[in-house]
């Protein structure tokens, strides 16, 4: 897209740039990060979508695309019943985190002293700089049946849970990985919310729980549907949590995923296939929020 | 609840008051141009058998902020059906006093009635007012009548009814054509409008302008203030209007308080404001004046003789009594003449009363008016306006002799 735009012009040279140097800007700010998309994703994309089309391949196989007998197989109902799971997931870390994380955000963002504000945020973010396998393995001692959540509970004389290896464990280990980055964009949303607007609502008679529904939510949608949707596609393929709170009983569409190019199962084919249908529902995803998300573009 | 039922319009009520054309609205209308009954309403004295009086009543109010007086002890009084003024320069209280009476504030101290029930400790969203907000604050995802039906979807009135009030107030500001329009796709004025709808439709006791028109260009404005004037006429709601524009105050209000540091410093009609401001400093910020600083040199039954720290000396007729109390031998005061007041002259005149020769220096032509500086032989400086259509005009660096009377200037106490 920035590549058609012209280069800033200098008053010394004619006016019609040469066309050779019209490409010098975009192409020196581009280039870099161009040549990392092409060689990092793009092509690993056409390499994925090409071993998806090959059944039954294995290491050292000869690639010949040939059959979409792969595709076929995610709609095998134990390996459709692994992505209906993994949906569901995802979809309720983001409800989790979009629970936990809006208070926090409106919080920060309109009640908090404004000088506090960076400070508040840093201690949000401090966890992500913590290796996530670490703050994973910290779950594990908090949930596992003899570790600290059941002693305290059984201090109080309540039953030791069962979490780990459960899918609530997996939630709970998602939405402690991702509630940052929710908080963080929906603090950005809430940031730029025109506070008077919500004295506007409370001077024509709305109470503040109403006026939360009919203004702070519209207002900050936006927010909403880009921090909900980045939690989702990170929850959806999101391996650890899955791999080391889940158990057995919680495969996902990503753990299964590495099964087939790491694990016992090796069929590469098949992985490539879920892989593609993966990278499909989050692009449309992607292309939905692009379409819909922002309230100026259809208007 | 009390406060939004008391609140909530009956359909005549509204259709007759929303109807311009209804001649007794006029004949209801309690105060406009009954310009000597408007006395200053002594805060203290026998409010309590007249509290009905009143739609606001601010009773000795404060206001701090992280340990800044914003409002140090406000008092007034606004009568039913009448359109009051705060006006001051920016920083002077005004906005947060009217945040006060909209509730989007909690005094420090003191009390805030409206229509004679305190309201000191009421929230906004439970006060018998509505505001038109100096930034709009339209909710930009709601269209037109979305938003000027916000208030009446919030009382849960009937479908049929919020449609037929919409309807009337969206007349009522010539905005039916743009009804299903969002903000983002309307004009300054045309957002005024539907802030001003969108307040209006509620039937509020209070209507709260917080400088309503100061967005606008000049042209515009002028427009504004005309429709809110005549709004106000026929309406009768009580209004209550913010400003830093004294000429909008001025040519709007019944009534102006000016407010200075926190504090009220005159409450009054715009021609008392204008004609006899209580202290220096309203004299300098209503209008334009000539202020000199002096002392009371004479004083007899009738004026005083002032002498100003010019060297001047000034005749001025007595005034009954001051801000700063009486005047007497000694006193330090500031002397105000309006530059229209000051007659202009090519020649010496007959009498030698606030008469003095100077030069000119500079003309503006204002259009009606022709604005001269004359700096006087003392060195002091002087603006003098005379009407465009003069028979002489003077020409720059001609000496020229000003003098004004006795009673078209006044002496106040410096404070």
């Amino acid at each position: 897209m920035a590549v058609s735009s012209p280069p800033p012009k200098s008053d010394l040279q004619s006016s019609e740039p040469r066309p050779l140097s019209r490409w010098v800007g975009p192409l020196v700010l581009l280039g870099p990060s161009g040549l990392w998309l092409l060689f990092l994703l793009v092509l690993p994309v056409l390499v994925i979508f090409e071993l998806s089309l090959v059944p039954n391949i294995r290491p050292g196989d000869v690639v010949n695309p040939s059959s979409l007998a792969n595709y076929w197989l995610t709609f095998n109902p134990i390996n459709l019943n692994v992505i209906v799971r993994s949906v569901g997931l995802a979809v309720s870390t983001t409800l989790l985190c979009l629970a936990l994380g809006f208070p926090v955000a409106y919080w920060i963002a309109i009640l908090a002293p404004a000088r506090h504000r960076n400070l508040l945020l840093l201690g949000f973010i401090l966890p992500l700089w913590t290796s996530s396998l670490l703050r994973t393995y910290a779950w594990i001692t908090i949930l596992r049946p003899t570790g600290v959540l059941n002693s305290v509970l059984g201090s109080i004389g309540i039953p030791p849970l069962e979490i780990l290896n459960t899918t609530t464990a997996v939630t709970i280990g998602m939405s402690y990985s991702f509630l940052p980055y929710m908080v963080l964009i929906l603090y950005s949303s809430l940031e730029k919310l025109d506070t008077s607007l919500l004295e506007a609502s409370a001077d024509l008679g709305a109470a503040p729980l109403q006026t939360f529904w009919k203004i702070t939510v519209p207002q900050s949608l936006p927010g909403i549907a880009a921090g909900s949707l980045l939690v989702f596609i990170s929850s959806l393929g999101d391996f650890i949590d899955p791999e080391l709170l889940g158990g057995a009983s919680s495969m996902t569409a990503a753990r299964l995923i590495y099964n087939q190019f790491l694990g016992q199962t090796q069929n590469w084919g098949f992985g490539s296939a879920l892989s593609m249908i993966l990278i499909l529902a989050v692009s449309i995803a992607i292309a939905l929020l692009l379409k819909y998300g922002d309230r100026d573009a259809h208007r | 609840m009390l406060c939004i039922e008391f609140n909530r319009p009956t359909r005549r009520q509204l259709v007759t008051a929303l109807n311009p054309h209804r001649p007794f609205i006029h004949a209801h209308h309690p105060t406009r141009g009954n310009a000597p009954m408007l006395q200053t309403a002594p805060p203290n004295a026998d409010l309590a058998g007249r509290e009905s009086e009143f739609d606001v009543e601010l009773r000795k109010v404060f206001k701090v902020f992280n340990g800044e007086t914003a409002v140090r002890g406000v008092e007034f009084g606004i009568r039913r059906g009448e359109f009051f003024s705060i006006l001051g320069p920016s920083g002077c209280g005004k906005t947060t006093t009217l945040r006060l009476i909209g509730g989007f504030e909690m005094p420090s101290a003191g009390e805030v009635l409206i229509r004679g029930q305190s309201m000191t400790q009421v929230p906004a969203y439970r006060r018998p007012v509505n505001t038109v907000f100096q930034s709009y604050a339209l909710f930009d995802h709601m269209n037109v009548r979305e938003n000027i039906g916000f208030g009446l979807r919030l009382k849960k009135l009937g479908k049929a009814e919020i449609q037929s009030s919409v309807d009337e107030v969206l007349e009522l500001v010539k905005l039916e054509p743009l009804a299903t329009r969002f903000p983002k796709q309307l004009s300054g004025g045309q957002r005024q409008r539907v802030a001003l709808a969108r307040a209006l439709v509620n039937r509020p006791a209070v209507l709260l302008l917080d400088e309503p028109l100061g967005a606008l260009d000049l042209k515009l404005r002028k427009q504004m203030q005309y429709e809110l004037s005549s709004l106000h006429q026929n309406l009768g709601v009580t209004f209550v209007m913010v400003t830093h524009d004294q000429e909008e105050a001025l040519s709007m209000s019944d009534r102006i308080a000016v407010m200075r540091d926190g504090r009220i410093e005159q409450i009054g009609t715009p021609q008392e404001i204008y004609d006899a401001p209580k202290t220096p400093f309203i004299a300098d910020f209503i209008g334009d004046t000539n202020l000199f600083e002096g002392h009371v040199d004479q004083c007899d039954a009738t004026s005083l003789i002032i002498h100003t720290n010019a060297g001047l000396e000034l005749r001025v007729e007595r005034p009954e009594v001051t801000e700063g109390g009486r005047l007497d031998r000694g006193s330090a005061v500031v002397v105000s003449v309006r530059p229209e007041k000051i007659d202009l002259h090519l020649y010496p005149a007959e009498t030698t009363t606030n008469t003095f020769e100077g030069r000119l220096t500079h003309t503006m032509y204002l259009g009606t008016h022709i604005q001269f500086t004359i700096e006087l032989l003392s060195g002091a400086v002087l603006t003098v306006r005379q009407p465009s259509n003069m028979a002489e005009h003077p020409a720059i660096n001609t000496p020229v002799f000003v003098s004004w009377s006795p009673t078209h200037c006044l002496a106040l106490a410096a404070r």
